[in-house]
């Protein structure tokens, strides 16, 4: 096997060959870290640590000679930057964390690490997850002298999508078979289907948040972002698993093999199709790609069902309140004083805190923790917050009601193809309306996952969202990948790259 | 229901964020259009709905965990201050808040 040839390769066959030892683990590092440096223009990588990444490579190797490695031995993978790493810078692409070096490895990193995997680096996200098409960013990429937007390698001039840009667009354009990613409304299936891979975000509480930088607890939950659901659900089976001490809202669910239920057939699946998905803020071609997903779905033997989720439209306040709130809450910690940003002048501890938060944060997140502050404050509580939970409850609910009538819910992941660069740059409320189908499942924590479906405006990717009922990611894999035995535009790749 | 530029600085005051005066007018635009969006949400009928505050909590009881409280961690102090801003001999430094 040529090594020119290795980012063509599934990350399954790519771990297989590792195995068989047809390529080692160090020559794979190489052609990763070299195919990174010659698209540097892409912006997707923050940082890189060539010693360290080779160091890991050299134990995958050593462990494959053994015969002691774990199921991904040597397979490279890119970290999203909101994960705190030991051997890499950590910023979530802040100000705030400029320099800052983590003590620890987050709880999904290590697991990976377990599991054999070898660190490419860490890629572009919006500031704190904060975004839907990382132009959010305060940090400059590798190769760039100041911070630039990622760019989506199907049209360079577009977005990659957000929070998980720099995670789509290292995949996408080849440069990491895999990227870890993370999905508090939507961030990893947006992206995703941005960019023409496949993402999924497990269950709330599947993955341990621990080390993951906190942006809104009761929504935020890590995931991996690959070409196919095979690639996934690999992934996926290394990433998850209960964390009882360090992580208080992980779910006692045990480790599962996602892989085991990949090659089920469909026949007589039951798929909703909710209505709202398909209403008219749906972009025709967008809407072409989803129907031909279901067409395809159908002659797999699967029935599509008509279902409603009749608060689809509430979803964007409530989880623009929920999410904000906790937002507040949990950037509070950046002050100045443990680690991070401080401002150089200041009078005493109160100005010293206002002009560290000032300095460090960018405007999305100054944004954010300004509508949670204010949803939390005294008098406005009941009325904003409270009602945002109870909503989101109802919205819970009927999920619930339609999962009594079908197996799977799909529809579209965005109501457009990528955008360009700079189109909605200066509108935070048209960013918020974009996010209107990814965010009804991150309320109810369900599993959700974007599959490339097609092609619409622009030849820009279209991804078919699958939602699940709770700790049912091994059917959502499974009936991504039985799509993904039938097209093959998990296969396709953007020209130039 | 629209903020004003007095409840602007009110709530950046509580955020500790110090705004400049052209930041704060374009918070004001900004948020005022985001609460737009939200009024739909106030209208809402939710008497006698519980708030869901972890998601799970839909189709199961959950109880927030807590762990046995021991000691775990090794002292790892000169790791943890490193990335702090200013340290003298373990401890980390602020503006004198006692006269």
């Amino acid at each position: 096997m040529m090594s020119t040839e290795l980012h063509q390769l599934s990350l399954a066959e790519l771990a297989r060959q590792l195995r068989e030892k047809k390529v080692s683990a160090v020559e794979t590092a190489q052609h990763f870290l070299g195919r990174i440096r010659a698209h540097e223009t892409l912006g997707a990588f923050v940082d890189m640590n060539e010693e360290a990444t080779l160091a890991q490579a050299r134990a995958a190797d050593t462990a494959l000679a053994a015969g002691n490695a774990g199921a991904l031995a040597g397979v490279p993978i890119a970290h999203k930057d909101i994960f705190v790493t030991k051997d890499f810078a950590t910023t979530a692409g802040s100000k705030m964390l400029a320099g800052y070096r983590s003590p620890f490895d987050a709880t999904v990193v290590s697991r990976l690490a377990a599991a054999g995997t070898v660190t490419l680096g860490k890629v572009s996200c919006d500031e704190f997850a904060m975004g839907s098409a990382n132009e959010n960013v305060a940090v400059p990429a590798l190769g760039h002298p100041t911070p630039a937007p990622v760019r989506n390698p199907w049209d360079t001039s577009r977005i990659p999508g957000g929070s998980s840009g720099g995670s789509a667009t290292a995949v996408a354009a080849r440069l990491a078979p895999a990227a870890s990613g993370t999905d508090t409304g939507g961030s990893i299936r947006q992206p995703a289907s941005f960019c023409g891979i496949t993402g999924i975000k497990p269950t709330y509480g599947r993955a341990s948040r621990y080390g993951m930088i906190a942006y809104a607890s009761s929504l935020d939950q890590a995931g991996p972002m690959a070409h196919s659901a095979e690639d996934c659900a690999l992934l996926l089976s290394a990433m998850c698993g209960p964390d009882p001490d360090r992580d208080s809202t992980s779910l006692d669910a045990p480790a599962e093999d996602f892989t085991r239920s990949l090659n089920d057939k469909l026949d007589g699946l039951r798929i909703g199709i909710p209505k709202e998905f398909f209403g008219e803020g749906l972009a025709p071609d967008v809407r072409a790609a989803v129907d031909a997903a279901l067409k395809a779905y159908e002659k797999l033997g699967a029935k599509l069902v008509p279902i409603s989720l009749p608060r689809t439209e509430l979803s964007i306040p409530v989880y623009y309140i929920i999410a904000p709130a906790e937002a507040s809450s949990n950037l509070s910690r950046f002050d100045g004083v443990k680690f991070g940003h401080r401002a150089k002048d200041y009078t005493d501890l109160l100005d010293m805190y206002k002009r560290t938060r000032a300095q460090g944060f960018g405007d999305e997140v100054k944004r954010r923790i300004m509508i949670g502050t204010y949803v939390l404050s005294h008098g406005y509580y009941d009325a904003y917050y409270l009602q945002a939970q109870k909503i989101r409850r109802m919205i819970a609910d009927d999920f619930q009601q339609a999962f009594q009538q079908c197996d799977v819910i799909a529809g579209p992941v965005a109501p457009t193809v990528a955008w360009k660069i700079g189109e909605k740059a200066d509108d935070p409320v048209a960013n918020y309306l974009a996010d209107i189908f990814t965010l009804p499942a991150s309320l109810a924590g369900l599993p959700g996952m974007s599959v490339p479906a097609g092609f619409g405006a622009g030849n820009m990717p279209v991804g078919l969202q699958l939602i699940g009922n709770y700790l049912q990611e091994g059917k959502l894999l499974n009936v991504a990948h039985q799509l993904q035995q039938t097209t093959d535009f998990h296969l396709r790749q953007p020209e130039g790259f | 229901m629209s903020l004003t530029s007095a409840d602007i600085s009110r709530i950046a005051n509580l955020a500790r964020l110090e705004l400049q005066p052209e930041e704060s007018s374009r918070m004001l635009t900004q948020i005022n259009g985001f609460f737009d969006i939200v009024e739909q949400m106030r209208a809402v009928d939710t008497s006698g709905i519980e708030p869901l505050a972890h998601p799970l909590a839909t189709v199961a009881e959950v109880a927030l965990r807590l762990r046995d409280d021991v000691v775990s961690e090794p002292n790892n102090r000169e790791a943890n201050q490193k990335s702090a801003p200013a340290v003298e001999r373990g401890l980390f430094l602020v503006p004198k808040v006692i006269e």
